[in-house]
């Protein structure tokens, strides 16, 4: 048999296949398709201090493999995580994190605290790379400074697992993730989405309430898989490989660039049992290539 | 939270309904599961080239015995005319059964439909579906012309079909809600049910309130996952911003700031 389990600081993943936050809700949704236990891990839909409404509609486009989102956050608040949606899924048998947003350093600190308490959350995921709200979000991920202030905060409220999860909007990624690894992140995720712009050429209008909104999908593939090498050899710590993944050969193309793991997010929407056969593909790979263990794969790109 | 599914359907018939309406008859690889009229399916869309995402339609007919699910498909851009020319034999990807039904009307009520365009799947389902003798129902069915209409001859052991189209080629000459049973007779109704376009569930929405009789409509916003995770579908109501896939796509006009 074949060893897919994998490491992330003190998390422990049954297989390297997670889902992205903000494509999987609060995990219940994927578990009415499937059990949900057998994903290596669930990354929450984003939550901040208070309840956000989120933007207007419409808040979607669809574009040339892939969609445009302009969501905004859309969440009732951490204390209405804690209280009603946590108690239904921390029995859930496998890694639940939340992903923490805010507009200023305190609202990540004040989120990530209350989280802190939860047993079931063994880890969180910093979203300093939203690009659909106004404050904060892609503004602390943008800039090496932003970065360093955010991250150096939160890992003095948290001890768990602290993953940051990094903006493509940027002209050099792996100076943000040196920053944040140098702050102490025990992990990174990439990429959250690209800032892009859908136009109704018919009616001169923006397809999205919001003009821009965040581009994800097969679109977006080549340029994770590239930022994804790039950090993976900038960095020491694990780096979680996110964008476009759409089934088993795109995520062991992530590992091979350097991912310990990775998250499938858009293509949930087409496909919502997508991480059982992107699971079995990379097991089936590893047969095929005479390997024993997932980790074995990760950074083994041939140069 | 109900059980959820993504299968390989197998397309038994698709049966052209006017010069841009096709029902589409599919065969089930398992059992199906209950579906009640208002819950739809998320259908994927093969070998185009421009389309990503899937495109809902709202279930048009379950045959448990024989395990059929029908849709009607009526051709709006690339999605829906590629979906359209399914032949026999093909299969269709569905994700089943998706959003929550109408409120069932409850023995000796009067009730109403009001149908226009592809707004008329959902209503037929239910006229069908909700066991009322033919005396209870009355359906406004509308459309822009006489071509435009579909043939309902199956369905008249269901209710009482009125036709309105704009150009006066077939039925009564108007908009629905012009027509006589809403002008004259609302108010003898319990329940009124409507699907269409934005703009008729709007105007039958306000003569309900008026009236303040029951109404439900269902909305056809754009989705991206069809059941939850996304939040792209959301609608204003009086609950904040609710998702149209799981908290409709039927909702109480009550509910929403129209
Ligand atoms: C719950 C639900 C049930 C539905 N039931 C049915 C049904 O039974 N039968 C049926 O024929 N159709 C139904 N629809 C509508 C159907 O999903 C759309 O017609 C289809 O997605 C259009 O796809 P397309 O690729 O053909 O058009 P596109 O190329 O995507 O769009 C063509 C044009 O239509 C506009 N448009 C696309 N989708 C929508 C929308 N949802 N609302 C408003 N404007 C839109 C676009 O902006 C564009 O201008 C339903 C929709 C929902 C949400
Ligand atoms: C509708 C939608 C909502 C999202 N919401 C969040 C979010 O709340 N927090 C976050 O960190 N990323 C969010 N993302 C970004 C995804 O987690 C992921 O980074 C991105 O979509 C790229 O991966 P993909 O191409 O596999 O979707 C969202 C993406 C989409 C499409
Ligand atoms: S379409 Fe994704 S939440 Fe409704």
């Amino acid at each position: 048999m074949v060893d897919l389990r994998v490491k992330i600081h003190k998390l422990d993943l049954k297989n390297p296949v997670m889902l992205a936050s903000g494509t999987c809700g609060f995990a219940e949704e994927i578990n009415s398709f499937f059990d949900i236990s057998k994903v290596g891990g669930v990354f929450l839909k984003g939550t901040t201090l208070n309840n956000r409404e989120g933007n207007n509609y419409p808040r979607m486009a669809e574009t040339a493999s892939g969609m445009l989102n302009a969501v905004g956050l859309q969440n009732k608040g951490v204390d209405y995580f804690i209280d009603y949606i946590y108690p239904r899924i921390k029995n859930y048998n496998t890694p639940l994190i939340v992903n923490v947003n805010g507009s200023t350093v305190d609202e990540y600190i004040k989120v990530t605290e209350k989280v802190d308490q939860l047993e079931h959350i063994p880890a969180i995921e910093l979203n300093i790379s939203c690009p659909n709200v106004k404050e904060g979000g892609m503004a602390f991920g943008i800039s090496p400074k932003g970065a360093k202030t955010v991250t150096r905060e939160v890992r003095r409220a948290y001890s768990k697992t602290l993953i940051v999860k990094l903006s493509p909007n940027v002209t050099d990624i792996t100076e943000i993730a040196k920053v944040v690894e140098g702050e102490g992140a025990d992990s990174v995720s990439l990429i959250n989405t690209f800032l892009g712009m859908s136009v109704n050429a018919e009616t001169r209008k923006p397809r999205l309430s919001t003009i821009t909104g965040g581009l994800s999908g097969p679109a977006i593939k080549p340029l994770a898989l590239r930022m994804v090498w790039q950090v993976a050899g900038a960095v020491k710590i694990p780096v979680i490989g996110i964008g476009g993944i759409m089934n088993a050969e795109d995520a062991i193309e992530f590992l091979i660039a350097g991912a310990s793991a990775i998250q499938t997010g858009t293509a949930l929407f087409k496909n919502p049992v997508v991480p059982l056969e992107i699971i079995d593909g990379i097991k089936d790979y590893l047969l095929r290539h005479n390997l024993k263990s997932v980790s074995e794969l990760t950074g083994s790109l041939h140069l | 939270m109900e059980k959820r599914f993504v299968d390989d359907f197998l397309v038994i018939d698709n049966i052209q309904l006017n010069e841009n309406s096709f029902l589409v008859r599919m065969f089930a690889p398992k059992p199906l599961p209950e579906i009640k009229a208002g819950q739809f399916v998320n259908a994927e869309i093969k070998d185009c080239r421009e389309i990503f995402l899937r495109r809902p339609f709202s279930v048009f007919d379950i045959d448990y015995s024989n395990n059929y699910l029908s849709i009607i498909v009526k051709i709006l851009g690339r999605g829906s005319n590629q979906l359209a020319r399914v032949i026999k034999g093909d299969t269709i990807s569905l994700i089943y059964p998706l959003g929550r039904s109408f409120t069932y009307p409850s023995e000796h009520e009067k009730i109403l439909f009001i149908g226009g365009g592809s707004g008329v799947a959902p209503m037929l389902f239910l006229a069908k579906d909700c066991g009322l003798p033919r005396d209870n129902v009355d359906l406004i069915i509308g459309a822009r012309t006489f071509e435009d209409h579909i043939n309902v001859n199956d369905y008249n052991g269901y209710g009482k079909f009125h036709f309105t189209t704009d150009d006066g080629t077939y039925g009564f000459e108007g908009l629905v809600t012009e027509h006589p049973l809403m002008k004259k007779n609302l108010s003898s109704f319990d329940k009124i049910y409507a699907c269409g376009p934005l703009s008729m569930m709007k105007a039958v929405a306000a003569e309900a309130v008026k009236k303040d009789i029951f109404c439900e409509v269902s909305l056809e916003n754009s989705m991206a996952c069809g059941f939850g995770v996304c939040l792209c579908c959301i609608e204003p109501t009086k609950r904040g911003n609710l998702c149209v896939c799981t908290e409709g796509p039927v909702f109480n006009i009550k509910d929403l700031k129209w």
